[in-house]
Order: structure tokens, then C-alpha cells, then sequence
């Protein structure tokens, strides 16, 4: 119950891009046709499922202070948590690449149409950021992993529903100015108030 | 195909000694104010830019943070960009980022707790910041680091300027203060009625929205 709770948690109210604004970047800049997206999307929620239950490991097993514990009682003083940073932008590049090879294989006409924003999921904040967040919560493995896969569903749930709204957004008239950004950035925040809705649901 | 721009620049550039500020460095400071904000115009860096700018005081040390990794990740880059092999740039780029980043966060975990705790995780999230990695990989890898270093200043003000205006309005509509000074007791306006959703995110993206409007109406803009 714990479990499903949390992925609804991290889906709905603790959203990735209406709460924390994570991965804004390619959030605003893949929304312009619902079919990249929807693969944007799933890539990453693939890649935040994965991600961050290997960075607990690392986290749980290398970094923490104390957790060498398991080589040698030796290292029981040994903290490299400063390392953080460092290792876990290597687990997502490495995940990123792999994700990257695993789509050129299957389905080259995504791979295209994603174009440079693949290999930027590596630079996607809500992927960094949700490993640090469960780190600061303190969350076990499977809560880590269920917060990674329920970020995830948030953030698809999110740059689709953008993308639809772009999409249909062509056939209006916007002033000059706000044209492109502006707009989406104002339409985000409509989205945002929808979403805070979701504030107080607990199964 | 990186490191051939970089050589054929530096050829074209052996000449004539520039002189320390000339025009085009002037110009590389400036752009990004403005008429190249990284913010409104290259659509960089947003996440961080909405999710610290709730209270001016840690905006402020944010905005320090970031333009000081720009530059010193430019720097470094841009002194090392002929030894890097393009195929594993990015990686490079990110350890390279990621370790100037630790050093920040571990600067403010010494100096400035009660800061460190404030921002939590968006420390880290410097790295992840796409203006960071957007211009290393846009300008360092291919210009000498004199310059190099004057991009990553004009891009750090540029980024500093917008995430300070958002940050003003809403503290000042959210919170009714300014770095915590309550402008609005101190003109005689008591129980100013605050607005919830400027603390919240939605207050930040309509504020960006709408400056994002202003600026581009101003420079005449626009996106298709």
C-alpha cells in the first residue's frame, strides 16, 4: 500500500515539472508534437526507473558514510559522500548511452526525431534530481524505485499533455511576444494550478 | 569537427594582438544580457531558474554559484579542448562540471549552512543545469580561454539577472518582503494580503511567462 501510495505521490502531487520544475528544459523544448514526446517520455521514465535504484546501491553500499562497512570493518570512518555528485552523473551517462543504442536499434525513425535530446537526458535535471531527492528522504529500495518510476509517469504524463495543447496552441493567434516560450510558460502554470488539485490524495 | 573550427580560429586570430576589451569581447559580455539571455531566448537553464527564486537571499547565492561554475568549467574546457576526443566530450564535460560543482557545494556546506540547507538538492543540480553544458559545448570547445572565460561571465549575468527579477516579484507579492525586509510595513501598508501562489510554482512560471513577454516585445523577438 506504501508503495502504490508513493507512486501516486510522485506522479501527481510531488510532480516533477509542476512541483520541482525538473527537466524544464526539454520539457519546453520536445513539446511541440505529441509523437516525440510520447517517446521523450518514455525514455525517460525508462531511464529514471532504472536509475535510481542503482543510485541507491551506489549510495547504500559506496558512498554513505560507513558503507564500506561491507569490505572490511576497516573502512567504518571512510565517508564519500562528496563523491555524490560525480558518481551518479556516470550511472545516468552510462544509462542515457545505453538507452541511446537500444532505441537506434529498434526504432531509427524515433532515434531521429529525438535527435540531439537523447543524449541530453543525461543532462535532464528531474534524473539527478530525483536520485538527490531520495537520497534526502531516506527512501528504501523498493520506495526508491517505485519514487523513480512514478517521477517518471509524471513527467510522460506532463510533456504529453503539453504537447497536446501545443499542438492544438498552431491554430491560435498569440501576440508577437509571446509566441513559443512565453505562452507554454503560461500555460504550464495553468496546468500547475490543475495539478495542485491532486494535494491531499492518500490511498 | 570541433577541434578543426577551434584551429582554424586560432590561425585567423595569431595576428593582430587584441586589444584586453576590445569591441568583439564587449559584445561577447553583452549579447547574453539581452539580445541572447540565455533564459528567455535559448530557453537554457529554466529548472533552477523557478525553483530557488521563492526568497531573493538564496537566488542571490544561486545565481553567485552558477555563473561561477560557467566560468571556471569554460576555462578549463576551453584550455584543454584540443586533448579531448569528441566522442567522449560530454563525459568529460560532465565530470569536469560535476567536479566543479562538489567544490561549491562543499564551499556552502563550510561557509553557509544555513544556505546549504535552504537550497538542498538544487546545489547539485547545478550540474544538470543545460546553460552550463550549453555553453561549453557551444562556445569553449571551439574559442581560446580569454574568451572563453568572458562568455561564461556574460552568460552567468545574464542568467543572474533574470532568476533575480523573477525572485523580486515573488517575494515581494508572496512573501510581502525583500531579502526578508518587509518593504510593505515599512511604507505604512499594514497586513498586505500575500499571495499563495506566488510561493508556489505556478506564481513562477506566470512571472517568467510574462517577463519573458516583456523583454522579447522589447527586443522584437520572435519565435516560430
Amino acid at each position: 500500500m506504501d508503495i502504490i501510495n508513493l507512486i501516486i505521490k510522485s506522479t501527481f502531487i510531488d510532480n516533477m515539472i509542476f512541483a520541482y520544475f525538473l527537466g524544464m528544459c526539454s520539457f519546453l523544448a520536445v513539446s511541440k508534437k505529441v509523437s516525440t514526446a510520447l517517446g521523450l517520455g518514455l525514455a525517460v521514465t525508462f531511464v529514471l526507473t532504472i536509475t535510481v535504484p542503482v543510485d541507491w546501491l551506489l549510495q547504500e553500499y559506496v558512498l554513505k558514510e560507513g558503507a564500506l562497512v561491507w569490505i572490511s570493518q576497516d573502512f567504518a570512518k571512510v565517508d564519500l559522500s562528496f563523491l555524490q555528485f560525480i558518481m551518479f552523473i556516470a550511472v545516468i551517462a552510462s544509462m542515457v548511452q545505453l538507452v541511446e543504442m537500444i532505441i537506434e536499434k529498434f526504432s531509427p525513425a524515433l532515434y531521429g526525431s529525438l535527435g540531439i535530446f537523447l543524449p541530453l537526458i543525461a543532462v535532464n535535471c528531474a534524473i539527478l534530481g530525483a536520485s538527490l531527492f531520495m537520497v534526502q528522504r531516506d527512501y528504501s529500495l523498493a520506495q526508491a524505485t517505485a519514487y523513480g518510476f512514478g517521477s517518471g509517469i509524471g513527467w510522460f504524463l506532463a510533456i504529453i499533455a503539453l504537447a497536446a495543447i501545443r499542438e492544438k496552441l498552431k491554430y491560435s493567434s498569440v501576440p508577437n511576444g509571446l509566441k513559443g516560450l512565453g505562452i507554454t510558460m503560461l500555460i504550464t502554470g495553468l496546468m500547475g494550478l490543475a495539478f495542485k488539485s491532486f494535494i491531499g490524495i492518500a490511498i | 569537427m570541433s577541434t578543426e573550427v577551434a584551429e582554424t580560429e586560432v590561425k585567423q586570430e595569431k595576428k593582430p594582438s587584441e586589444a584586453l576589451l576590445s569591441k568583439r569581447r564587449k559584445k561577447i559580455i553583452s549579447d547574453p544580457l539581452n539580445d541572447d539571455n540565455p533564459v528567455t531566448v535559448q530557453v537554457l537553464g529554466i529548472c533552477s531558474a523557478l525553483a530557488i527564486t521563492i526568497k531573493m537571499e538564496p537566488t542571490l547565492t544561486m545565481s553567485i554559484a552558477v555563473t561561477a561554475v560557467i566560468v571556471f568549467s569554460n576555462l578549463i574546457i576551453s584550455s584543454i579542448r584540443n586533448l579531448i576526443p569528441g566522442r567522449v566530450r560530454i563525459i568529460v564535460q560532465l565530470a569536469v562540471i560535476a567536479t566543479l560543482v562538489t567544490l561549491v557545494s562543499e564551499v556552502l556546506k563550510a561557509y553557509y549552512f544555513d544556505m546549504y540547507k535552504v537550497l538542498g538538492a538544487f546545489v547539485g543540480l547545478i550540474i544538470t543545469n543545460c546553460i552550463v553544458m550549453g555553453r561549453l559545448e557551444a562556445y569553449a570547445m571551439a574559442n581560446k580561454p580569454y574568451d572563453s572565460i568572458l562568455d561564461g561571465l556574460g552568460s552567468g549575468f545574464g542568467y543572474s539577472w533574470i532568476i533575480l527579477v523573477v525572485a523580486f516579484f515573488r517575494e515581494l507579492f508572496g512573501s510581502g518582503s525583500i531579502f526578508d525586509f518587509k518593504v510593505f510595513e515599512a511604507v505604512g501598508i499594514q497586513n498586505f494580503p500575500t499571495n499563495g501562489l506566488m510561493v508556489d510554482s505556478i506564481g513562477a512560471f506566470m512571472v517568467l511567462g510574462i517577463l519573458i513577454w516583456v523583454q522579447r516585445t522589447k527586443t522584437g523577438y520572435v519565435e516560430h
